[in-house]
């Protein structure tokens, strides 16, 4: 059996295809979102310096992809471990040397990934702007208000992929998350005011 | 020694991986040989099977192995023919 069958089983086995998608989309929009705060603070304290700007939007990044992958991993493993000890009671058998087992011990790495891929990737998509300009590329706007675009585009595309998930009008799911990217920005606006 | 023909065995295993994907697999290890499984009791977490496998050498040893690697377990052998060789 090709590793990709092989992995195609351990997914389904512990049915960890609709929790990988789910933890996509929750670290994912964290990471958005987290960008969209990082960037409108930046933005309402009168704009930063782009070397920095872009210094602590990597940070920022960097700490939530580590916070996801290690969450993901001790959860999912203590999740997996307890699946797999009550599917041994059920069988009253060692299921050690089993496809069980397997999933068990590798099915938490995959959603580890994806959970700290997830919110690294958004974020690093939403920052773009800023490396852009460090890197001398001129833009029609401000890079932290492309920054700042770039998080609510990302969000509503996120919106879109929700609502094809749950079978929704995707527009109205769309404009519910940017409707809490909104609400973001404004109690930034409240707060630091 | 002489060859296994058929054997049938009363096996209980974990609903994942399903009866379909759990028969190919034993197919797929077994060359040469054809599997039939049946569904004879379910329970909360756990099916009990009546798999029949029908070959000119059915090799007990790599069934056995095919079964643990899916979580089955093996509680007997219900039947089995068995033919000397030339």
């Amino acid at each position: 059996m090709s590793i990709l069958a092989e992995l195609g089983l351990l997914i389904r086995l512990s049915h960890s295809q609709g929790i990988a998608r789910r933890y996509f989309v929750v670290n994912g929009f964290d990471g958005a979102l987290a960008m969209l705060g990082l960037n409108m603070g930046f933005y309402l304290s009168g704009g930063v310096a782009t070397g920095i700007a872009v210094s602590a939007c990597t940070g920022t990044a960097i700490a939530l992809g580590m916070s996801g992958l290690s969450s993901g991993y001790v959860s999912e493993m203590a999740e997996k471990k307890r699946e797999l000890r009550e599917l041994e009671r059920a069988m009253v058998t060692d299921l050690e040397e089993s496809v069980h087992a397997m999933a068990a011990r590798l099915v938490p790495v995959l959603i580890a990934l994806v959970n700290g891929v997830a919110p690294f990737l958004i974020a690093m998509l939403v920052t773009m702007p800023l490396w852009l300009e460090q890197a001398g590329v001129s833009m029609p706007i401000a890079a932290l208000h492309a920054a700042i675009l770039t998080a609510f585009a990302v969000i509503f595309l996120m919106g879109i992929w929700l609502g094809r998930i749950s079978g929704t009008f995707w527009l109205w799911s769309a404009l519910r998350t940017v409707a809490i990217a909104i609400a973001t920005c404004a109690l930034i606006l409240l707060v630091t005011a | 020694m002489a060859a296994i023909k058929r054997i049938v065995l009363d096996v209980l295993k974990p609903h994942s991986p399903n009866v379909v994907e759990f028969a190919q697999r034993i197919a797929d290890d077994m060359a040469g040989c054809r599997v039939q499984v049946t569904v004879s009791e379910m329970d909360e977490n756990t099916e009990s099977l009546i798999v029949v496998i029908t070959g000119d050498q059915v090799e007990f040893e790599v069934l056995s192995d095919a079964l643990r690697s899916m979580g089955a377990s093996l509680h007997s052998i219900d039947d089995v023919e068995v033919v000397q060789g030339e």
